[in-house]
């Protein structure tokens, strides 16, 4: 077996795709909350995709991952069988699983995967763990079963109201907390301003928030300085300092400032790619 | 008879206002006419202080001789006996500080052009068929892992495949050659020339791997358990900000990350590659290094109105090669000297507008015996830019470092190492700019081939 290789290939939705890729170095070493970086094609991006789950025995890696641009629409063109140009890591510095009584694991779209290893790490030490799950429409909520069997209580949030809470993830904690659960920590991945509210939320509550941040990376090992993020007031470097990182002092808006920079050009990129690509994904 | 007053022959440069608009090399390879008649110039000293000058102690004059017998061939290979990356060092070394500046000829005539000379040496050699590989001893079966694929780890993996032993290069990202690929531009260091040298060193039998970082997929103990020495050439990937306010507006780039989209990423080509890169109008690049003069001269390959360097002291304090602050002059780069940085402004949306700066008069010398920068009170002003590119140093990538507790760091992280040239932990030795904190290609390969030397010492006698 080559390395890269995808062994499956699973759509989850009209957007989001997941691989097990076989690559035994990264299965061997990766813990909870890092990342890889992946490349398609040559001359294509370094793109940070975080890690879903890992086999050591299989070596294997699982990563799932949404169509928002030309690289990512590119990852989830590929069929079982291909291979994925470059797959580079563990990268970023694992998630401090600590014993903290109970403990809310949120994600909003295609962040519940990525919260999902963080959740099973918790469980695994111990904790009371609860799964808020967001998005914007039920088609659109990924795990939500395997949330429900790792977690000890798993609430559901849709925008349309189309499945569970009708609202955001913020409505689901503040009825936690109404509920009486005592939520003592939180994790956080999904869209920077629901991170930012979330994040805010829970402070208020006077629950620890920590927030996965998704900066534009390059390098991913600390070498460009492009994924700088302002905590606390000081400048740290995502890729290797996080991407886990306390949420209460994060700059948000300073996030979503810097991760819109290239914006307009990634839309151009998007629009050339779109009109020459046949498609064979099987999503479109 | 040699003909040392003959005019120094300087080769061709692509014309400044085309080469601005390309990333083609700019300085033009010799003709056969020049090469000859500048070999010619050579006095084939005795005691050549070209060559006692050379990091990597190439037998200057001997190759010039054999390049003026029209021996290619056997010039090319006279230079890998010590060198085995000629093509490269011909075109990034600073001669003028090792070779060049200690020729006889440069007080009355101006050096014999060697750095010409050996890239005229290298690419003749290898268009012509000529260059082989270097003959590697037997196998000795001891394994040695090279961490890196920059100049001082490929050198230190050539050196390693001659003595016999079996080698393993771990790079991490997905192409190989380090700095010279994301931090050197193509128009002086063409991408093919990378591709070739490291064609040479694998058809030594060495092994590259890309998309391995060392502390991360694998830790250097690991390393230790399949490999009877290791070489930490890692680098100095670890940017340099000006811990200044505003350093996170959106448009400042460190030059490690603008070279590296550039370089490494070949934004320039966008869209036909994936990843982009902004230019403003009016670009500012703050140092006086080489990594300023490159990333000031693709800035202004990417076509904004203006670039400027700005330079906290004088131009006779900059460190950047004098050819390479006289290349990025005819391309239009603007020098301002005696400038600090204060704050980065910025507009409503968050992009930066401008930098206010004070001006700085020259003080008292510091250590290294320039003169310092002193502000002069009340001096503030508004340089205005909407991209900035800090290039002010690098300091050793504390990955490497961080996931191996035994080796031991000085404050300024770089590894520290004994006498031997050994660190603290046995069989583990390192070079370049992971030792040295920010310094050149030259200095890299020397530690890399020092090192080589060293591990084949061990090797031999276990110690």
């Amino acid at each position: 077996m080559e390395e890269n290789t995808i062994l499956t290939k699973q759509i989850l939705n009209s957007a989001v795709v997941k691989f097990v890729i076989y690559k035994p170095l990264i299965a061997r070493s990766a813990r909870a909350g890092q990342f890889v970086i992946l490349r398609g094609r040559e001359g294509g991006e370094r793109v940070p995709v975080t890690l879903v789950d890992w086999d050591k025995e299989e070596g294997t890696i699982t990563v799932i991952i949404q169509s928002i641009g030309k690289s990512t629409s590119l990852f989830n063109s590929l069929n079982q069988g291909d291979k994925f140009l470059n797959v580079a890591g563990p990268l970023g510095t694992p998630v401090e699983i600590k014993e903290c009584g109970t403990v809310a694991v949120v994600g909003g779209g295609v962040g519940i995967a990525e919260v999902y290893p963080i959740a099973r790490a918790l469980k695994e030490a111990g904790n009371r763990v609860i799964a808020v799950l967001g998005a914007r429409t039920k088609e659109l909520l990924i795990l939500e079963k395997e949330m429900t069997a790792l977690c000890d209580k798993t609430v559901c949030a849709t925008d349309d109201g189309s499945y569970g809470l009708k609202g955001m993830v913020t409505d689901a904690i503040e009825q936690l907390h109404n509920g009486g659960e005592k939520i003592n920590v939180g994790f956080i991945i999904g869209p920077i301003p629901m991170m930012k509210f979330t994040a805010r939320l829970m402070d208020k509550l006077g629950m620890t928030p920590y927030a996965s941040l998704n900066p534009i990376m390059l390098d991913g090992t600390g070498m460009c300085g492009c994924c700088r993020v302002t905590v606390e007031g000081k400048v740290r470097f995502a890729c290797v300092e996080g991407p886990m990182f306390p949420a209460r002092t994060i700059d948000f808006d300073e996030l979503i400032r810097r991760t819109s920079e290239y914006k307009p050009l990634e839309k151009q990129s998007l629009q050339a790619f779109e009109k020459e690509h046949v498609c064979k994904c099987g999503l479109h | 008879m040699p003909n040392p007053s003959a005019p120094r022959q300087n080769g061709k440069q692509l014309d400044p206002q085309i080469r601005k608009k390309n990333f083609e090399e700019v300085a033009q390879i010799f003709t056969q006419e020049e090469a000859l008649a500048e070999a010619e110039r050579c006095l084939n000293c005795k005691n050549p202080r070209c060559q006692a000058n050379c990091p990597v102690g190439v037998q200057i004059p001997a190759f010039i001789a054999l390049l003026k017998e029209g021996k290619v061939g056997q010039a090319v290979a006279k230079i890998m006996e010590t060198s085995l990356l000629p093509a490269i060092c011909g075109r990034v070394c600073p001669q003028e500080k090792h070779c060049e500046g200690n020729c006889v000829l440069r007080e009355k005539f101006g050096a014999v052009n060697i750095g010409m000379l050996e890239r005229y040496t290298a690419d003749t050699a290898r268009k012509e068929g000529l260059l082989q590989p270097p003959v590697c001893a037997s196998a000795t079966g001891k394994k040695v892992a090279c961490i890196g694929s920059g100049p001082s780890s490929i050198a230190a993996a050539a050196e390693l495949a001659r003595a016999g032993h079996t080698v393993t290069v771990f790079e991490a990202l997905h192409a190989f050659g380090g700095v010279l690929r994301y931090g050197i531009p193509s128009f002086r260091l063409p991408r093919e020339v990378i591709d070739r040298e490291i064609e040479t060193v694998k058809s030594m039998g060495v092994t590259f791997k890309t998309d391995v970082l060392i502390g991360a997929t694998e830790k250097v103990a690991d390393l230790l358990k399949d490999f009877d020495a290791v070489y930490i050439g890692s680098g100095a990937g670890l940017p340099t900000l000006l811990g200044i306010p505003g350093e996170s507006a959106v448009g400042v780039y460190s030059a490690n990350e603008f070279l590296t989209r550039v370089n490494l990423m070949q934004a320039y080509k966008f869209p036909q590659t994936d990843t982009p890169i902004q230019i403003g109008k009016h670009v500012v690049v703050f140092g006086g290094g080489n990594s300023a003069m490159d990333a000031a001269r693709c800035a202004m390959r990417l076509g904004p109105q203006s670039v400027t360097v700005a330079y906290r002291r004088s131009a006779a304090e900059m460190p950047a090669r004098a050819a390479e602050v006289a290349h990025a002059k005819e391309e239009g780069v603007a020098f301002d000297y005696l400038i600090t940085p204060k704050e980065i402004l910025q507009d409503e949306s968050g992009r930066v507008k401008g930098i206010k700066c004070t001006r700085n008069e020259l003080g008292t010398p510091d250590a290294k015996g320039r003169r310092r920068p002193v502000e002069i009170p009340g001096s503030d002003f508004v340089l205005p830019a909407d991209t900035i590119i800090v290039a002010i140093g690098q300091r050793p990538n504390p990955i490497i470092a961080k996931t191996t507790p035994e080796l031991k760091t000085t404050e300024r992280g770089v590894l520290e190492l004994d006498e031997q040239g050994k660190t603290s932990l046995p069989g583990v030795y390192a070079g370049g700019d992971i030792i040295r904190g920010g310094a050149t290609v030259l200095l890299a390969m020397k530690d890399g081939i020092e090192a080589a030397h060293r591990i084949n010492a061990y090797l031999k006698e276990g110690k």
